[in-house]
């Protein structure tokens, strides 16, 4: 059937099993624009207000759903505006397919209106670029850009699309939904040498992260901690996944986690990591980290070996699969000497006071995981308050906590709760910020309010830049540069402008009365909570330093 | 640290030299030299690349161009299985006086004399980098002008052992 390049789009979108996209027109997406008119009953287009806050809903579309975001924008400056999305979703792993319009190639490489170079911009941040030269070719690498985003690991794809090629029309023919298929582990001999490992271990500690989820090996790594009683941490991108408050969980490792974990890393013998990367917040000092334990690193990246931390053994490939070949290899056992010794740390670590009298975050943590349910998506922005979310988030669910880790976007939220809401719209999406973060990116509230997404905002607001202001604090004699902008913006006002709901509150039986009411509203609420600004993320350990230097007041 | 070379089996496509150069840059790899031709298959183009690094970060580069989606193969070539070829132009300052004794260089050298002018020559050499940089020694002696060299081109001895599947 001949039709022209925007119809073949969004046959192909279709046909790759896309059902929303996120995004912004403009002058060279014009012809798109007109095809997703024409297959509206098919695809559901979300405008947001910024492209930044499309492809952070096709982010958190892609993190709830596990599978591939997509997002739209036009050439030039509607291109730039994803960078950041992409970037997020690059550093994370997430599987996403951005679209960009680019100027008709007539106009190429004369600095045209709206002209830029996406694919080069975009090429370190992206697991691949593509620009469409002809016609002929746009089916066939919408189709790649989708077996490459879901591919060993994950992450976003970019193909930008000169106007002249939305236009030309050629034949089509449907093809079928890309399925990715990863090479089977087959080194028997390695998967009992781990086995082996494991089973002898004395003091064994696992550290697991983002991998897992993205493999979906919550299950198998759970039975594995259990069944061979082996004491486990997590980096934030494993966060709400697993065992919260069980005898072998260890809670956060790294920069913010517990005194007990990186304690148990720093003392193991045996360090399992599982689809994580040894990113500089977790090994603060590389010569210093686990120095005592042989290391088996698993993860579906072959260039993660030995590229921060060298480790003993790796293994390549899906984390969920190995895994499942090795838990039948390991003895069902217990090592209650370093239970002991884990238990006897854990009395001693840092633990937050309880004040109701004043709004404290672990106190709010508790409130928003109890009342919004295991069922809830928790979606942060960056800086304290993340990490607030992070160590105290109690509820377990799969796919359900979304959160900038590798880029660490300040911004990120709104737009990735908006995608997640799109997608999960029964559930519960609490969007946890702090005032600074919110301040990026609260314009996409008119998107949160014209989709009718009742998405719950909690604003931690100190009024200050709370995450650099700490480090102002703890490492530069309290020169507060730039951190307490004073601004006066009034919150419950602008929510209502937007014509959201806003509420304030200042103590934890005014929070719990407000958030339950807010998880009944039909539009999106936004709850300001007033926190001390000189409330700090503790434990603490200074980058480059080990437990040893943490700060715990 | 050492010194190796890296042989990139690439699709012949706009912008696989730039993905290269980009990641090498980005995850602050050095270069010191790189050489880019199509082959005798239209669709595969060869980078040779020498580099400087411990194992690590060789270990690192190879699987970091592994993950290009236009690199096909990544390979070290091993001096002592290989051929490293270099070429060499470089144009001397030389008068009526001197002529004579460079002329007995480039004879020793094997070295061409491809272009002369009442005040310069100019040669070409092609050899393994060890006896470029040799020659240049030399001739460090005369006034070099100009002068320029490709980088190491190299290939394995015997029948290939790494074989490159032909993509569409």
């Amino acid at each position: 059937m001949k039709m022209n390049g925007s119809d073949i789009l969004a046959e192909v979108l279709i046909e790759q099993g896309v059902t929303t996209v996120f995004g912004y027109p403009g002058g060279s997406v014009l012809n798109i624009y007109d095809a997703l008119y024409k297959y509206s009953d098919k695809i559901t287009h979300v405008m947001t207000a910024h492209e930044q806050g499309a492809s952070h809903a096709a982010d958190g579309w892609a993190r709830v759903t596990g599978e591939t975001g997509v997002c739209i924008a036009t050439s030039g400056p509607g291109a730039t505006n994803l960078v950041t999305g992409i970037a997020t979703a690059y550093m994370d792993s997430i599987p996403m397919v951005c679209i960009t319009g680019n100027v008709p190639q007539s106009l190429i490489g004369r600095d045209s209106f709206q002209e830029v170079f996406i694919t080069g911009i975009a090429m370190p941040i992206t697991k691949h670029t593509f620009f469409v030269e002809k016609v002929e070719t746009l089916a066939d690498i919408i189709r790649d850009a989708f077996r490459i985003a879901n591919t060993g690991r994950k992450g976003p794809v970019l193909i930008d699309i000169p106007k002249d090629i939305t236009a030309a029309i050629c034949d089509f023919e449907k093809g079928n939904k890309i399925v990715t298929e990863h090479d089977k582990f087959r080194d028997t001999a390695m998967i009992d040498t781990i086995a082996d490992k494991i089973n002898n271990a004395q003091r064994p500690v696992m550290m697991y992260g983002g991998g897992v989820v993205s493999s979906e090996a919550e299950d198998v790594v759970r039975e594995i901690i259990l069944k061979s009683d082996i004491p486990a941490c997590r980096t934030m991108m494993a966060t709400g996944v697993l065992g919260f408050g069980e005898e072998q969980d260890l809670g956060l490792v790294g920069m913010h986690g517990g005194i007990t974990a990186n304690r148990a890393v720093a003392q193991c013998d045996l360090l399992i990591v599982v689809g994580a990367r040894f990113s500089d917040r977790v090994a603060l000092k590389p010569t210093h980290f686990a120095s005592k334990a042989e290391i088996i690193h698993i993860d579906i990246d072959a260039a993660e070996a030995n590229k921060n931390i060298p480790c003993h053994y790796f293994l390549v490939g899906d984390v969920n699969e190995i895994l499942k070949l090795v838990l039948p290899k390991l003895q069902t056992k217990t090592n209650s000497d370093w239970a002991t010794q884990i238990a006897e740390w854990k009395k001693i670590d840092y633990i937050p006071v309880d004040n109701d009298s004043i709004l404290k975050p672990h106190q709010m943590m508790d409130v928003i995981c109890r009342v919004a349910g295991d069922d809830q998506i928790i979606v942060t922005d960056v800086g304290q308050h993340q990490m607030w979310a992070t160590q105290f988030c109690k509820r377990i669910a799969k796919k359900s906590f979304l959160t900038s880790g590798g880029l660490g976007t300040m911004g990120y939220g709104y737009g990735a709760a908006i995608g997640a809401k799109m997608a999960m719209p029964d559930r519960n999406v609490v969007h946890i910020t702090g005032d600074g973060s919110f301040h990026m990116n609260l314009n996409e509230c008119c998107t949160a309010v014209s989709y009718e997404l009742p998405i719950v905002t909690v604003i931690m607001n100190n009024t200050v830049l709370g995450m650099v202001r700490q480090w102002q604090n703890s490492f530069y004699g309290d020169r507060f540069a730039a951190t307490d902008p004073g601004r006066k913006t009034d919150f419950v006002k602008l929510a209502e402008g937007f014509g959201a709901v806003g509420y304030r509150c200042e103590n934890i039986a005014q929070f719990e009365e407000v958030f339950t009411k807010a998880l009944t509203s039909k539009v999106p609420v936004w709850i300001d909570c007033a926190i001390d600004k000189n409330e700090k993320v503790l434990p603490m350990i200074p980058g480059g330093q080990t437990v040893d230097n943490a700060i715990k007041e | 640290m050492s010194n190796k070379v890296l042989c990139l089996i690439v699709d012949n496509s706009s912008g696989v030299l730039a993905r290269i150069t980009s990641l090498f840059s980005r995850r602050g790899f050095n270069i010191e030299s790189l050489t880019v031709a199509s082959t005798d298959d239209d669709f595969i183009s060869r980078i040779t690349v020498s580099v400087h690094g411990n194992d690590q970060i060789i270990e690192q580069m190879i699987n970091q161009s592994l993950k290009l989606e236009q690199v096909q193969k990544v390979f070290i070539l091993e001096p002592e299985l290989s051929l490293f070829r270099e070429l060499l132009l470089v144009k001397l300052s030389a008068s009526e006086k001197t002529r004579g004794s460079i002329r007995e260089i480039a004879d020793i050298y094997g070295a061409s004399i491809v272009d002369l002018s009442p005040e310069s020559m100019m040669l070409e050499l092609t050899g393994k980098p060890s006896k470029i940089n040799g020659f240049i020694a030399i001739l460090s002696e005369y006034e070099i002008l100009e002068m320029c060299r490709t980088g190491i081109n190299a290939l394995e001895r015997g029948v290939p052992r790494h074989t490159v599947h032909k993509v569409k």
